[in-house]
């Protein structure tokens, strides 16, 4: 699918967040922010370290509520929700985290299976099955029976990812999937969000600095700024590239070289 | 899951209609292909015009098929799915790093026996080699050249003394009334309860005030400690010390060992001042013991080498809760479940160990008279 394609109106609002303000007691990160992502985007949170991306994530995923303002995912107010509703629209999100987060006492096969026996009614039989395709899917086909601790830290991730595609999430939320991994491994996991995007049709709201991915794979974003607390860009990262709305958000998109041109 | 199939020559077409979503009730890939097999079919289209909305279920069926049938020779021909379907099992079935086959054998029995053995025999060599590096840094630690940061000693020895003062009150000050209580049943039927007063004296002083702050701080302390060591292990902290050259034994053991050691015949002596305490509760009250009879008796039995016979018991125990702590901590695993493994270890065997020391100490006392 090209990005042409992506930019057809009529694709629904999968996650809408207004006027929404990010903080620790009284340390604000973020105020006033508004945004939406759309059904099939491939959603990049961007900005300078410290800025509250993860933090934004954290209200995004229903670990912190947002000081002030309102989240809704798919169309239901996530954060006036009740616990039982919220758990319902957190089975239709997938959350890669930042190591993986997988479960150090559980196989592969057992930390993607979780999920599964508790929130789907498959049979063991095909809970093995649908294993062994995410882990294919990712992969990592004939790694069912291996520990956490016995695969490399880009393996992880992958496997992070397997879990969190376990009950064919609408959303797929990515704390840096590309943070510690080899050029090749970070491509190779972009790759795989891509496919990922067109052929299951997930929407993906990935934080990250990697500028490579951001235009490869990121079809709209937001730029966080610590200073001014607010979103400073929105759009397509290669129309921000090529229209930069302000100095920051340019500096950032070339690494700060070029300041005069 | 519902399909129809039409076989004409040696082809099928599976056709697709409707929604697929949370079937869970595929027809088996593997008959599905056995049976192609025996009508000699080798080919297999899609028709999929009318595929509703689909979910993994689906995928994991037209997968299976598709792994299986190239297994077999039979032509499977993604390319009549939906584009995006065609590319999700693609995607599945590109294989771009085999794993090295995990083999779980069994050994025969005489075999497995060597290896146990092996293992204990390494195992205690390995405890041993941790012994002599505690030594050694000691001795470093002694002339003020050990790598370890003042701080973190002043933080253990904060841990283990006035922090652990109030449980090592409350608990010898109800072991020395149980003590009193259980004397004064048997003392009684002698007209003798007064010398419950010397019994919680002499019992407090050479071994319970000390066993028992062993066993509180193996549980408060020596828990800890494994626990503290252990996540670093875990975050990779300790090789991060191993390849900065600091040695492990100055930078973690040595505060934390030497703090206990320090603070293990302070807590001895509160623990036996409580315990007389508790003892005169129950000699007061209960037994109705005057106080200045009470204080008569005990002053009566206190005896120097039984205090400090307790002080050197809880030195030991000191020296074996901080030690078995460190080490279970810094021999933890790389995982949640490792740190939990590593802390069980360090308590109950600091609290076997502490019974082994007591049992050789006590023969010892007894052969040299004190
Ligand atoms: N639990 C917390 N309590 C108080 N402040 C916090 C907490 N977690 C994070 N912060 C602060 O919030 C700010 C943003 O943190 P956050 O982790 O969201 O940044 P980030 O944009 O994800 O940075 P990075 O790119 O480095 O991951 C930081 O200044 C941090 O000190
Ligand atoms: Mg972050």
């Amino acid at each position: 699918m090209t990005k042409d394609e992506h930019e057809q109106s009529g694709k629904s609002i999968k996650i809408k967040a207004t006027d929404i303000s990010v903080a620790y007691g009284d340390f604000v990160l973020l105020e006033n922010a508004s945004f939406e992502v759309k059904e099939r985007d491939i959603f990049i949170i961007m900005g300078g370290s410290g800025c509250g991306k993860s933090s934004l994530l954290r209200c995004l995923t229903g670990l912190m509520p947002p000081a002030t303002g309102s989240i809704e995912i798919s169309g239901v107010d996530f954060t006036a929700a009740d616990p039982l509703s919220r758990n319902k629209i957190m089975q239709k999100c997938g959350i890669l985290y930042q190591g993986g987060a997988l479960f150090s006492s559980m196989t592969l096969a057992e930390n993607i299976a979780l999920p599964l026996e508790q929130y789907s009614h498959y049979s063991k039989k095909m809970i093995a099955e649908l294993v062994s395709l995410k882990l294919a899917l990712v992969g990592l086909a004939g790694f069912e029976d291996f520990y956490p601790s016995e695969i490399s830290g880009g393996m992880k991730k992958r496997a992070g990812l397997a879990r969190a595609l376990a009950l064919d999430p609408d959303i797929l939320y990515c704390d840096e999937p590309s943070a510690g991994l080899d050029p090749i491994s970070s491509k190779l996991l972009d790759d795989l969000i891509m496919e990922l995007n067109q052929s299951l049709g997930t929407t993906f709201v990935i934080v990250t600095h990697e500028l490579a991915s951001i235009f490869t794979i990121g079809t709209n974003s937001i730029f966080l700024d610590a200073e001014t607390k607010r979103i400073m860009g929105k759009g397509n990262p290669q129309d921000l590239l090529k229209n930069p709305p302000n100095d920051a958000v340019f500096n950032f998109l070339t690494r700060g070289k070029d300041e005069n041109a | 899951m519902q399909f129809e199939q039409t076989a004409e020559n040696n082809k099928v077409t599976i056709t697709l209609r409707g929604d697929y979503i949370a079937c869970n009730n595929a027809p088996s890939p593997a008959h599905f292909i056995a049976d192609l097999k025996e009508k000699n079919i080798n080919k297999v289209v899609f028709s999929a015009k009318e595929l509703g909305a689909w979910d993994s279920s689906l995928v994991v069926f037209l997968f299976y098929l598709a792994k299986l049938g190239n297994a077999a020779d039979i032509d499977i021909n993604l390319k009549t799915l939906p584009k995006n379907l065609e590319r999700l099992i693609n995607l599945a079935l590109k294989v771009d790093r085999k794993p090295q086959s995990k083999h779980l054998s069994r050994l025969p029995f005489l075999e497995s026996l060597g290896e146990h053995t092996l293992v204990i025999i390494e195992a205690s060599l390995k405890s041993i080699r941790f012994v002599k590096g505690i030594l050694k840094s000691f001795v470093r630690f002694c002339k003020s050249k050990a790598i370890m940061r003042k701080v973190d000693f002043l933080f253990a020895l904060e841990d283990c003394t006035y922090k652990a003062v109030g449980i090592v009150s409350l608990v010898s000050f109800m072991v020395g009334l149980i003590l009193a209580f259980v004397g004064a049943i048997q003392l009684k039927a002698f007209g003798a309860q007064i010398y419950v007063a010397s019994l919680v004296a002499i019992g407090m002083l050479r071994i319970m005030g000390a066993i028992m702050m062993g066993i509180i701080m193996a549980g408060r302390t020596g828990a800890s400690y494994a626990a503290t060591i252990g996540t670093m292990q875990v975050n990779e902290e300790i090789d991060a010390l191993k390849t900065m050259g600091i040695p492990i034994s100055d930078f973690l053991v040595i505060p934390r060992i030497t703090s206990l050691i320090i603070a293990m015949p302070f807590l001895t002596i509160l623990a036996d001042i409580m315990g007389i305490l508790g003892g005169a509760a129950v000699g007061i009250t209960i037994l109705g013991i005057s106080p200045q009879e009470y204080w008569q008796y005990t002053r009566d039995a206190l005896a120097f080498n039984d205090f400090f016979v307790g002080l050197f018991y809880s030195i030991v125990y000191g020296f074996i809760i901080a030690a078995c702590g460190c080490y279970y901590g810094i021999n933890c695993g790389r995982d949640a479940d490792s740190v939990g493994i590593a802390t069980t270890r360090a308590v109950v065997s600091a609290i076997v160990w502490m019974i082994v020391a007591t049992g050789i100490l006590t023969v010892i006392f007894e052969v040299l008279g004190i």
